[in-house]
């Protein structure tokens, strides 16, 4: 029964990322301020000077798929308070004042506006804002409430398959969330080249979007996702997420999808 | 800044990088140098050495807790305050700068005020503020790790914007604490020290530099004869080698 319920939360292929809202879509749980904010927004544009409609599109905030306090005690309630309702509404909100000044980056899914303001190695202004709404949405969708254990059919076939075994993974995955200086993210991906998992650590903002790989599972190694709950241990928060928090299941459906675009080749791991 | 904020950023963040400093260095040729020249080398112009973050980041924080002081605050006065009209017009738009800077500084970093005394190229590093006079007052950001030393500048103030120096206080709000640093917290005084040293070396080195030029020419004119014949046979040697 668990296993359904938390399929049904998973069937978005991917972070959609981008909803491109005309009307509000924000948050159940911080309904009425913002659709307020929203309403005067559009009052206001309306008043403006008669000219034709313009349909202005804003990047939403999505909400993780479970309740804030969901992740107890492994992630508290106060952090995901802190994180997803200022860090990351932050970042959307900006990112929107930045493109309202700027109308050739209108009409991009998230996905393409990472790539675009990425522009090769020298990132616009946006590229931050943009990919940080981007792997926060990742990140929730990451976790779940009872996660951790293990994966299970060819998901732990391929890792096994791709760092030896299951623990040698978890050991240099950890080690990878330690050994990562200054702010960044912590990454299990398919990449397309080599064809196999991986583990990738990146800076600030930067993703595998970039460089075509593929993202299965991300942690954030930004101090203030860790810092109101473990302060400086990050060993142990590492830990805890590879323990309680990495939603499997999550990582099962973006790696059926990523088989569609990559070839694993020989011997044939079905992903179910 | 509260007494946890220290208990954890001294007591825990700070004495980690000089553990694992001394892990590193115990035993090889770095254990001799001192933590500047330390920094300096392992630099290695930008493609970093292992013990560049821990020994960059010990000098940062030590810099970072004399840059502070209880009951600061206020208004710098004497030399530091005329140099500070003159390069940035008053001290709210020093302040104004500061802020930005901290603020802008994505991920984590440090926000600094340097005294530029350095016309010419550093061997170790692309200056990022090459085409400015010389001897003035600038504010430079710099991100996890680096630090104005790298790029031959005289720090004189840091604020430390890694998440970790503010998140117990005041959490996500860094303008706050950037505003509470500069109104309740940094030492002009110290500053001002840091300036006269400054000053002080950036004419030495000047001094230094002039000998040099001086002792240049001098040995130039000698040797110049000495460097005409040595052209004159190598191209004799040349000719029958061609053929």
């Amino acid at each position: 029964i668990m296993m359904e319920t938390s399929w049904s939360c998973c069937t978005n292929l991917g972070p959609s990322g981008s909803s491109l809202l005309v009307t509000s879509d924000m948050s159940k749980l911080f309904q009425k301020p913002n659709f307020a904010q929203l309403c005067q927004q559009k009052k206001k544009e309306l008043q403006g000077p008669r000219r034709s409609a313009r349909i202005h599109a804003y990047y939403g905030l999505k909400s993780p798929p479970y309740k804030l306090d969901a992740l107890e005690p492994y992630m508290s309630q106060r952090t995901l308070e802190m994180h997803w309702g200022k860090h990351h509404r932050s970042y959307v909100e900006n990112l929107n004042k930045q493109l309202e000044k700027n109308d050739m980056l209108y009409g991009y899914t998230m996905d393409e506006l990472i790539k675009v303001t990425y522009n090769n190695g020298n990132p616009l202004p946006e590229f931050n804002n943009a990919a940080q709404v981007w792997n926060h949405d990742f990140f929730w969708e990451s976790m779940q409430p009872g996660g951790g254990n293990m994966p299970i059919f060819g998901l732990l076939q391929q890792i096994e398959k791709d760092f030896g075994s299951f623990t040698n993974f978890r050991e240099k995955f950890i080690e990878a969330s330690l050994t990562l200086f200054g702010s960044g993210w912590v990454w299990l991906v398919l990449r397309r080249n080599e064809k196999r998992l991986a583990i990738l650590k990146t800076s600030n903002a930067i993703n595998p979007l970039i460089s075509a790989d593929i993202p299965i599972i991300s942690l954030d190694m930004w101090e203030h996702a860790y810092y109101l709950d473990y302060k400086n241990d990050k060993g142990k928060y590492a830990n805890v997420f590879m323990d309680h928090l990495v939603s499997w299941n999550a990582a099962t459906v973006r790696m059926a999808r990523a088989q569609a675009f990559v070839n694993l080749g020989e011997p044939k791991i079905p992903v179910a | 800044m509260s007494r946890e904020t220290l208990e954890y950023h001294w007591g825990k963040h700070h004495r980690t990088y000089v553990e694992n400093l001394n892990h590193q260095i115990v035993g090889t040729e770095l254990d001799q140098m001192t933590l500047e020249d330390l920094i300096l080398a392992s630099y290695n112009r930008g493609n970093i050495l292992p013990p560049f973050n821990n020994a960059a980041q010990i000098w940062n924080h030590e810099f970072f807790w004399e840059s502070m002081k209880p009951g600061g605050g206020g208004k710098p006065s004497g030399y530091l305050l005329e140099l500070i009209k003159r390069d940035f017009g008053n001290f709210e738009a020093l302040v104004k700068e500061l802020k930005s800077a901290a603020s802008s500084q994505f991920g984590s970093g440090w926000a600094w005020l340097v005294y530029k005394a350095n016309r010419l190229d550093v061997g170790n590093a692309v200056n990022p503020r090459l085409q400015e006079e010389d001897k003035k007052l600038v504010v430079v950001k710099s991100p996890n790790a680096v630090n104005p030393l790298v790029w031959d500048y005289s720090p004189l103030l840091t604020i430390d914007v890694w998440e970790h120096a503010y998140y117990i206080d005041f959490q996500n709000r860094r303008a706050d604490y950037i505003t509470i640093f500069m109104e309740k917290l940094v030492s002009w005084e110290v500053v001002s020290l840091r300036l006269e040293l400054a000053k002080a070396r950036a004419s030495e080195r000047e001094r230094e530099e002039e000998r040099r030029k001086r002792e240049e020419e001098d040995g130039y004119s000698a040797g110049s004869e000495a460097v005409e014949m040595y052209l004159e046979s190598e191209t004799d040697e040349s000719e029958p080698e061609a053929e």
